[in-house]
């Protein structure tokens, strides 16, 4: 399944285009790093960066060793330093650019435009893993732009991507960010990403975290939520933006429409049901 | 009086006059004591009561020098519309841009429904059916039918899907955006109540969200299936209340509709909560602006048509909604009043319901004089649909006319070529909200982050 | 057509392999027999969880479905057999008015959704709001309903042998429900009634025509306490 990792993704994705033809985004969980080393995937709003430069520029600030892979706008930077300080340097010195993810294994790819212009640029397909999550937007109240591409970091190796429309995230954005917690966009399921980023700073395990968004967070939302080790799945209430979800002995999935898991080997005999509203769905590998 | 001597050579003061509060006037005091009596809040038809910023405030710049304008009655000046043009295999082709709006058989007795599609159909336009499903006479009497797909869905059926000849999903209404419908038992006749599968007499409670989709992607696959049930032939209209309308209008495009419907605040309701009519949306005129702005954002302006309803009441309202970039507009308050509706020569009637002519808003009773809101049959047939339906085809004749007086003065050969920039504004809000300038400046108040 | 997808088998039979023919072409097709009272049989292959495969048919064709279906499957059927070898998604059989739609896996929201007649039988677990705004038909699920189920049913049956989820039939008109396992919670309006012989002989013949093997006396029966039928103005009264 790892080796086919990139492939099966992008064919979910693609199916998934007609929901969401605004902006497409995945996140793959590959190649960790060790474990005094952090992976961060920067995402720069300028196309024409020079990351060599970028890398050096971090060296001499930061004093600590950085190993920049760049993919197109996108970098894939492996460093010793801590993942706070990389931010705060690149909010005061670089504020074009994004941090997209950061942990030990997960690398997020995002642009906007339809799912197969993402997956033919970031060489999708080849892309091998473990686990993996993909969004299609059709952007509903806020812009169409990168940054309000999903998925959206919420903590290390953590990222969460949203269907369905919050209610009252403006004032939850307010204080989340006397909390600060930050955001670059005025969308809703950004807030969703930084509620979960603050609990679990807080302490929270994921599952509290949930928990808690469930008490929080008001309006209509089916969540994925990428783990290191799997992903969980949550609905709200009311529970009426769709998700299915199939398990194999080879593997588990989750869509908002079955012909998006259809494109899996196996998924004929698969056992596929629906998850219930309020309810923490959660795989990890073995 | 005093016995005072002291007091009785000096001038009386006069007594205070009476100082209304603007906070707890009496329509306020009489509200809260009825609410206390019946502890549910009021219900009501009809649209908005409160002042609104309008198209009164707008104002067009006809021809003297630097414009030429056209000589009535002689030069061209038409009115054609063409409805449904992005994926449809039949769009309409209506001849005036002034449809008649959703009401339903229900809402309406069967003689008003009868006279509106009379009067259209002389026109050359279309009429609509609403939440009740379609009776046979209206399909008679209507050359060009669109056919609402509700939250309720009461009479849906496959065949009159195929015998409309349009589609219009409704999302939203101007009078409650975000509400669902209500229709009191008075009113749920045996007829009525076969139409829509519910026991007579019930008062009958529609749904504010659709039964079998939610949200904007939700929607696509669902008009998708509405195609395919009519064979792609017909024009899929999504009608919505104003309210994000920037937002919604854009999401209407995203799920594919061929023709967009915006109904501003000051649109009617059979049955409301008058909170519902006075508190929520936006009106008509920065509507307008909004969904032509997120139209033109997306290269769709003119591709996927945009009607725009709520408080439109004559031919300069017509003008202006098409200036602003409409490219229709469509009518139902003002199509009640021309049947009828608040005629002073009801007046007896209307003051044994405790009101009088000019202020009857309790279409939910079902008690209308002029035979419009009501199911009774002794009341309905006091409402000719021969009449009826001359009087509808003259008031939207007279809208026309009108609409092609102004649009001659600014020098259009028709109708869709009237813009902003033939207008101006009276007033700072309308400027604002119109985003056209205020007379006699170059000055738009008003940011929009949109 | 596309050539290669479409093959008839024996007399009657007409194959229809969704990998070839486009749902267009192939509900065209369907229509095209509409208003006749021809019998064709057609069997789908690949649906993929397609949408609107079948919709709007009126005729008394029969047609099996060999995997599983996107939305709306089925959509507002009329005579026609639909016979889905997998599970449905949202609004299977929505406004059906006549005919048969049978699932036999599971399905997702809003089955037979404002369904105005004819039977929607699903063999296995049905969703949240099986039965959303119903208006006649009858609906037999031999799994268990999830949450809001007959939501504002107006009328027909809602069979289901397994358990019901919360608020089952809230706002109920005149929709009857039967419920052969546990109910987690009976929705606003909604009450346990009395289940007599008539009731009984009743849900036999559901279950009978929907060929789903259950004791129709082993069923509770629910329904509208028609409280909310009209308004009642009795907030101002004194308790007595």
């Amino acid at each position: 399944m790892e080796a086919n990792l990139g492939n099966w993704l992008s064919d979910m994705l693609i199916e998934m285009t007609d929901r969401g033809p605004d902006s497409a985004g995945i996140a793959i969980y590959r190649n960790p790093v060790a474990a005094n080393q952090t992976k961060i995937t920067l995402l720069s709003r300028d196309e024409d960066i020079d990351w060599k430069k970028l890398g050096e520029q971090l060296k001499k600030d930061l004093h600590a060793a950085f190993e920049i892979e760049p993919v197109l706008n996108h970098a894939i930077v492996t460093t010793d330093a801590n993942a706070d300080d990389i931010k705060t340097w690149l909010e005061q010195n670089r504020p074009e650019i994004l941090v997209n993810a950061s942990g030990k294994v997960i690398e997020a790819y995002k642009q906007i435009g339809l799912p197969e212009n993402l997956i033919e640029r970031f060489n999708v397909r080849k892309m091998q893993g473990t686990h993996a999550l993909g969004h299609s937007r059709m952007a509903t109240e806020s812009n169409v732009t990168t940054e309000h591409s999903h998925p959206f970091a919420t903590g290390e190796d953590l990222c969460l991507v949203h269907n369905g429309s919050l209610s009252n995230h403006n004032r939850l954005r307010t204080f989340l960010r006397d909390q600060k917690i930050k955001f670059q966009t005025d969308n809703d399921s950004e807030v969703a990403a930084g509620y979960l980023t603050w609990r679990l700073r807080e302490g929270d395990s994921l599952e509290q975290a949930l928990e808690a968004a469930m008490k929080d967070l008001d309006g209509f939302y089916t969540f994925a939520i990428g783990t290191q080790d799997g992903f969980a799945v949550l609905r709200d209430p009311i529970g009426c933006k769709p998700a299915v979800m199939a398990e194999t002995d080879d593997w588990a999935a989750m869509a908002s429409e079955f012909r998006a898991i259809e494109c899996l080997p196996g998924a004929e005999s698969a056992k596929i049901w629906e998850p219930e509203p309020s309810r923490i769905y959660s795989w990890q590998r073995d | 009086m005093s016995d005072s001597t002291d007091n009785e050579h000096k001038p009386q003061r006069p007594l205070p006059p009476l100082v209304e509060s603007f906070t707890w006037n009496r329509g306020t005091i009489s509200e809260i004591q009825r609410a206390a009596e019946e502890g549910i809040y009021s219900i009501r038809g009809g649209g908005a009561k409160r002042y609104v910023p309008h198209f009164d405030d707008l104002l067009f710049l006809g021809a003297s020098m630097s414009r030429y304008a056209l000589e009535g009655y002689r030069e061209r000046c038409d009115t054609d519309v063409v409805l449904g043009s992005r994926f449809a295999k039949k769009p309409l082709h209506l001849d005036i841009p002034i449809t008649i709006a959703g009401m339903s058989f229900g809402a309406l007795s069967a003689e008003a429904k009868d006279s509106l599609g009379r009067g259209a159909s002389m026109m050359g336009t279309s009429t609509t059916t609403g939440d009740g499903g379609m009776t046979p006479e209206e399909r008679k009497s209507s050359k060009t039918l669109v056919y609402q797909l509700l939250p309720s869905r009461y009479g849906m059926n496959p065949d009159d899907l195929r015998k409309a000849d349009a589609v219009e999903v409704v999302c939203g209404q101007g009078a409650k955006p975000g509400g669902g419908g209500m229709l009191l038992g008075q009113k749920i006749s045996d007829r009525v109540a076969e139409m829509r599968t519910l026991p007579k007499g019930v008062d009958q409670r529609s749904a504010c969200r659709h039964p079998d989709w939610t949200g904007p992607d939700d929607l696509e696959i669902k008009i998708q299936e509405l195609r395919e049930i009519t064979d792609w032939e017909k024009p899929i209209y999504i009608k919505v209340g104003a309210t994000r309308t920037y937002y919604d209008v854009k999401l209407a495009v995203k799920a594919g509709a061929d023709v967009i419907v915006v109904d501003g605040m000051q649109g009617g309701t059979a049955a409301t909560q008058d909170v519902f009519i006075e508190q929520v949306g936006i009106p008509t005129m920065p509507a307008v602006r909004l969904a032509v702005k997120a139209l033109q954002e997306m290269g769709m302006h003119r591709k996927v048509q945009l009607i725009v309803s709520g408080g439109i009441r004559n031919g300069s309202d017509v003008a202006k909604c098409m200036a602003l970039g409409a490219d229709a507009v469509s009518i139902g308050m003002a199509a009640l009043y021309a049947l009828g509706c608040n005629d002073p020569k009801y007046d007896e009637d209307y003051r044994q319901l405790g009101t009088r002519a000019g202020f009857y808003d309790a279409y939910h009773e079902g008690r209308c004089p002029a035979g419009i809101s009501t199911q009774d049959p002794e009341l309905s047939k006091r409402l000719d649909p021969e009449l009826g339906g001359r009087r509808i085809k003259n008031l939207l004749q007279t809208m026309m006319l009108e609409a092609q007086t102004l649009a001659r003065a600014c020098g259009k050969s028709h109708l869709h070529n009237l813009e902003p920039e033939d207008m101006v504004a009276l007033t700072v809000e309308s400027a604002a909200m119109a985003g056209v300038p205020l007379a006699g400046t170059d000055w738009i108040p008003g940011n929009t982050r949109y | 057509m596309t050539d290669g997808g479409l093959q008839k088998i024996g007399e009657q039979m007409i194959e229809i392999d969704l990998d070839k023919v486009t749902i267009r072409e192939f509900n065209q097709q369907l229509h095209d027999l509409n208003g006749t009272d021809k019998k064709e049989a057609y069997k789908i292959m690949n649906p993929r969880g397609k949408h609107s495969v079948a919709v709007g048919a009126d005729a008394p064709v029969d047609i099996t479905v060999e995997g599983h279906v996107g939305y709306y499957c089925g959509g507002m059927n009329k005579h026609a057999n639909i016979d889905i070898k997998g599970n449905a998604g949202p609004g299977v059989a929505e406004n059906i008015m006549s005919g048969c739609v049978r699932v036999q896996g599971n399905t997702s929201q809003y089955a037979g959704a404002t369904g105005r007649g004819g039977m929607l039988v699903i063999e296995g677990d049905a969703s949240s709001r099986c039965g959303i705004s119903m208006k006649g038909v009858d609906i037999v699920v031999g799994g268990s309903v999830d949450n809001m189920s007959a939501f504002m049913g107006q009328a027909g049956n809602l069979v289901v042998c397994g358990n019901a989820g919360h608020a089952l039939g809230d706002s109920l008109y005149e929709v009857k429900i039967y419920v052969q396992g546990e109910v987690k919670s009976l929705g606003a309006d909604c009450v346990e009634k009395e289940m007599t012989e008539e009731h009984v002989a009743k849900l036999a013949e559901l279950l009978e025509k929907a060929k789903i093997n259950a004791d129709p006396r082993k069923f509770r029966r629910y329904g509208s306490a028609r409280k909310l039928y009209n308004f009642k103005i009795d907030n101002a009264r004194l308790p007595e």
